[in-house]
């Protein structure tokens, strides 16, 4: 039962998440992704991962207007062409709501397996944007922060729903 | 707080249609991108938002910058003495060039005074120190820690101790973006140190240049010195740029294709210099409209400036 909480499947009921902590896991994102790897291939994209998880668990909430702010914020800070990550963004976060009713019914490792194209069709986007604009092939190595964001799917849906599996007003006979 | 605990969601407003909002976010995104890319007018959105996040930015720091330390609190005593060692060594070596460097200085003038030449730029320049490589994976590009508060403007050069690394091509009012020498978009004028011979150097990615539109039996050989001929009114002349690596001369095409390495660090991180702008050159001399379109090509060289 405990390794499945983070699907439909689950029997457990989580509380309403907080907008405030919503925000705050994107700022965190966004600082995560600050931070100057240089060129070291395999770094996640921390901001796509959390922006993917958000869509999924709360689509009502976090769609498309989000990716494309969180996009444009990750253009300026990549020092890259105005317009790439957020056109990525935007296509990631139409894929990921439109994926959000089914997703959620599989357990956490397929889960997985369904968000690496997504990341991966990103990437390609990206790469396509830049090349037509005339820039150089970033290498094959570059597609594996897709991979390493879509193999971090298990330990940051637990991290980001612990606000959630904790219980309104604490009682040890009714454990929810 | 009530029982239910929240109001129901909003199952019947739910916006605009989700295939009408991804066709106007695209529409925007890649109005962007064309603009950015095509005109280049977004840096004001592009300033305006560097600098607001330019708390997150330090906050991002915190973490290398402690790793940093923590290496340097470790790093062994010796080592330190051993460095200090090779720069003074390396010093006194230089010393010798250094002192002689005020009399040549005075001599030089003194005799271009008298064959009445313009007098070259005495160059200065603002020591920085380069943050981190930008994570544009697309684009070989460093941060600096100087920028438009320190009287840093775009277009300056910038040089480490062996030669030039690149351009300031993007001014923050903290921090610039340097464009490497090895970026694709970089080009830069050079001229060959043995016997002067004019070129334009590129770059090439993956660390190497390319030094473009020499004919196929131009005077050029491996291991030849690059500098750089200050045409481009940038670049101050003579600035050590490239080594000539490899030169493939098939005589199928019109030019030959020759592959160069930089003398100066341009992948490494340190220290380096930006050196202060060149006075304007003379305006150049008007052209017929004829000799304009056929000499379009070689007037053409000017660095392109972002």
């Amino acid at each position: 039962m405990a390794n499945t909480q983070a699907t439909h499947a689950s029997r457990r009921i989580l509380l309403p998440v907080r907008n405030g902590f919503i925000v705050f896991t994107f700022l965190a994102a966004m600082v995560a992704n600050l931070i100057p790897f240089g060129r070291l291939p395999g770094i996640p994209d921390w901001v796509a991962l959390t922006l993917a998880f958000w869509c999924i668990h709360q689509p009502l909430k976090v769609g498309m207007a989000t990716a494309f702010v969180l996009g444009l914020a990750m253009d300026v800070a990549d020092a890259s062409v105005m317009g790439q990550h957020s056109l990525a963004y935007v296509l990631l976060a139409y894929a990921a709501t439109g994926l959000s009713r089914r997703i959620l019914w599989f357990p956490l490792s397929q889960q997985a397996l369904h968000i690496w194209p997504l990341f991966f069709a990103m990437q390609l986007v990206m790469m396509i944007a830049r090349m037509i604009g005339g820039a150089d092939f970033p290498g094959i190595l570059w597609f594996l922060s897709s991979m390493s964001s879509a193999l971090l799917w298990h330990p940051v849906t637990y991290l980001l729903l612990t606000p959630q599996f904790q219980s309104a007003d604490k009682d040890v006979h009714r454990p929810i | 707080m009530s029982v239910v605990g929240h109001s129901p969601p909003p199952f019947f407003k739910r916006g605009p249609a989700p295939l009408a909002q991804l066709f106007f976010f695209l529409t925007l995104s890649i109005s962007l991108l064309v603009i950015d890319l095509r005109f280049q007018t977004l840096e004001w959105a592009r300033l305006a938002v560097a600098t607001v996040a330019w708390p997150l930015q330090r906050a991002a720091f915190l973490p290398i910058d402690a790793a940093g330390g923590i290496g340097d609190y470790f790093s062994r005593l010796s080592s330190v003495q051993n460095e200090n060692e090779i720069l003074r060594s390396r010093q006194l070596a230089s010393a010798n060039l250094l002192l002689r460097q005020d009399h040549l200085e005075q001599e030089n003038k003194r005799l271009r005074a008298l064959l009445e030449m313009r007098e070259r730029q005495p160059v200065d320049g603002r020591i920085a120190d380069v943050l981190y490589a930008a994570r544009d994976p697309f684009a070989r590009r460093v941060i600096i820690d100087k920028g438009s508060q320190q009287g840093i403007v775009a277009g300056q050069a910038v040089v480490d101790e062996l030669g030039v690394i690149g351009q300031v091509v993007r001014v923050f009012p903290l921090t610039s973006e340097v464009s490497l020498l090895t970026d694709k978009e970089q080009v830069i004028p050079v001229q060959v140190q043995r016997n002067g011979l004019r070129a334009v150097l590129a770059g090439a990615g993956a660390g190497t240049m390319e030094l473009r539109f020499l004919a196929a039996n131009a005077e050029v050989k491996e291991g030849d010195i690059l500098v750089t001929s200050g045409l481009d009114g940038v670049y101050l002349p003579g600035l050590p740029v490239a080594r000539i690596g490899k030169i493939d001369r098939d005589n199928s095409y019109a030019f030959a294709r020759i592959t160069c390495e930089p003398i100066a660090g341009v992948e490494r991180h340190g220290l380096v210099l930006v050196l202060g702008s060149r006075t304007a050159l003379p305006p150049r001399p008007e052209e017929l409209a004829g000799a304009s379109q056929k000499s379009g090509k070689t007037t053409r060289v000017v660095k392109r400036r972002r």
